[in-house]
Order: C-alpha cells, then sequence, then structure tokens
C-alpha cells in the first residue's frame, strides 16, 4: 500500500495527470472530497511553476503515515530551473515573475496540511506538500 | 473543439466536459471570442461543473473570458462551481467578484434572461 507515484513534467497535459495521478491515490485513504480537492489544486499550482518557470521536472507522490498512524500524502515537486532569487517574496501573493496573478505559491501553502520548499537561483526548485487524513486526527492541526 | 459550444438565441452555452489543460484554457476563450462576433451574442454561459479542479490559470482565464466578452457587449456567467472547488478557490485567494456566477445552467439562463431583457425588447 506505500505506493508511490512518479510524473513527468514537460507539458500542461503533464499538470493535469499529475492532480488527476494524486486524487487516485487519495482514493487509498480517508482523505475528505475537501482535502482531495484542496492537494490536486495545490499539484496543479506547483506543477505549473515546473512548466512556467523550468520547462521540465517531476512530481512524486506518496503516502506517508506519521508515527501517530496517521496517513497522508506527500508531493515533491522539483525541478532544476532557475530557482528563486527571493523565497520570501515568492510565498507573498501578488508576487510573480511569470506573468500570472502570482497565487501559485502562496496559495498551494494555504491549501495544504505542510509546506516546504528549497529553492536558490541555479539550483532548481523542490517543493514538498502533505496533506494528511483527518480521519486519524488526533485534533491537533497546524 | 475541447469544449463544445452551442447557441442558444442571442447566448451562448459552453459545456466544459472534462479536465481542461491550460492550452484548453486558451483555446476556450479564443472560440468564445470568436463566437461572440460570428453570432453576435449578447450572453455566454460557461458551464464548469464538469471541473474538479479550478486552480488560479483556469480562473484566471474565465476571469478574463468575462471580461473580455463584456468589452464585446456580451455578459458572462460562469455556472455550476463544485462545493469543494469553491473552498479552494476561496483558499488560493482568487479574486473572482468582478465575475457573474449562477449555481447552474438554469439560473445562469434566467440571471441571463433578466439582464437582457430591456436591451432585447428596446434594442431597433
Amino acid at each position: 500500500m506505500e505506493a508511490e507515484s512518479r510524473i513527468a513534467i514537460e507539458s500542461d497535459a503533464d499538470v493535469v495527470t499529475a492532480r488527476q495521478r494524486a486524487r487516485e491515490l487519495a482514493g487509498e485513504l480517508e482523505l475528505s472530497s475537501t482535502d482531495r480537492t484542496l492537494l490536486a489544486t495545490a499539484i496543479s499550482e506547483v506543477a505549473r511553476n515546473i512548466t512556467t518557470y523550468a520547462t521540465r521536472g517531476e512530481v512524486t507522490l506518496r503516502i506517508v503515515r506519521d508515527g501517530d498512524g496517521r496517513s497522508g500524502i506527500e508531493v515533491l515537486a522539483v525541478d532544476n530551473g532557475p530557482g528563486i532569487e527571493d523565497i520570501e517574496r515568492a510565498l507573498q501573493d501578488g508576487f510573480t515573475t511569470g506573468g500570472g496573478l502570482g497565487l501559485g505559491l502562496p496559495g498551494a501553502r494555504r491549501l495544504v496540511d505542510e509546506f516546504e520548499i528549497e529553492s536558490a537561483p541555479r539550483q532548481g526548485t523542490k517543493v514538498r506538500l502533505v496533506m494528511w487524513s483527518r480521519a486519524a486526527d488526533r485534533g491537533v492541526r497546524v | 473543439m475541447a469544449v463544445p459550444i452551442l447557441k442558444q438565441g442571442p447566448v451562448l452555452i459552453a459545456s466544459i466536459q472534462t479536465a481542461l489543460t491550460d492550452t484548453d484554457v486558451l483555446q476556450l476563450r479564443e472560440d468564445v471570442m470568436g463566437q461572440v462576433t460570428r453570432h453576435r451574442s449578447r450572453g455566454i454561459i460557461v458551464d464548469v461543473t464538469a471541473l474538479d479542479v479550478m486552480d488560479s490559470f483556469v480562473s484566471r482565464s474565465l476571469r478574463g473570458i468575462a471580461h473580455m466578452t463584456r468589452l464585446r457587449g456580451a455578459e458572462t456567467v460562469i455556472v455550476g462551481i463544485q462545493p469543494e472547488v469553491a473552498f479552494a478557490m476561496v483558499q488560493l485567494g482568487m479574486q473572482f467578484e468582478d465575475v457573474q456566477t449562477a449555481l447552474d445552467l438554469e439560473e445562469g439562463l434566467a440571471l441571463l434572461q433578466s439582464q437582457l431583457k430591456e436591451p432585447l425588447a428596446g434594442g431597433g
């Protein structure tokens, strides 16, 4: 059941594939329909950032568990693109260098339970998202 | 055409059937603008019931369609935004206030009818 799914992101069709794959994987967990949609939307944002800024990269999806037996879906979106000069600014609403609305990264961060980003100029970008299942939630949610 | 567009009197109805790639969305925008001109349409309904995700790109593009058609004298109504999708759009921070929305196709048509009634009746 520790499924892992790797999707090469090279075109806008791959962005759709990545979020559909996440939905399938979410079907194995007790993720609510709303959480599945939030996760799919967040994946769409980070995967599009790959096609917009880095041309190509990869999204890896896998089921993860924490010490309390809670399960969730982890998303790694990785590229070797130009990287982000100022992560702080990239996480602010409305900041964009790609002609969009500047909601991609800050929006994705609001959609999921965990959000981490590593990037530096010319070093590529790595974004990690996690959406936890509420089923085994101990009532603590950050 | 990824999204079929039907003409019903002065109204165009674009029914999205399946998940859209960015290319499909841009194509839809072009098709709608083309058909508004060809049919001199006064209203457009874009039915997004089938969309399980409306990310910032799709939302921005639909908003763009609404703004562009308005500049051509036609009103756009987005219908069928699913509850989870609406939730995600709000979390994402999408501004959609200047776009007309309705619950479903029926409500959307009623909304357009009420708006088109006067100009259509008084038009010469």
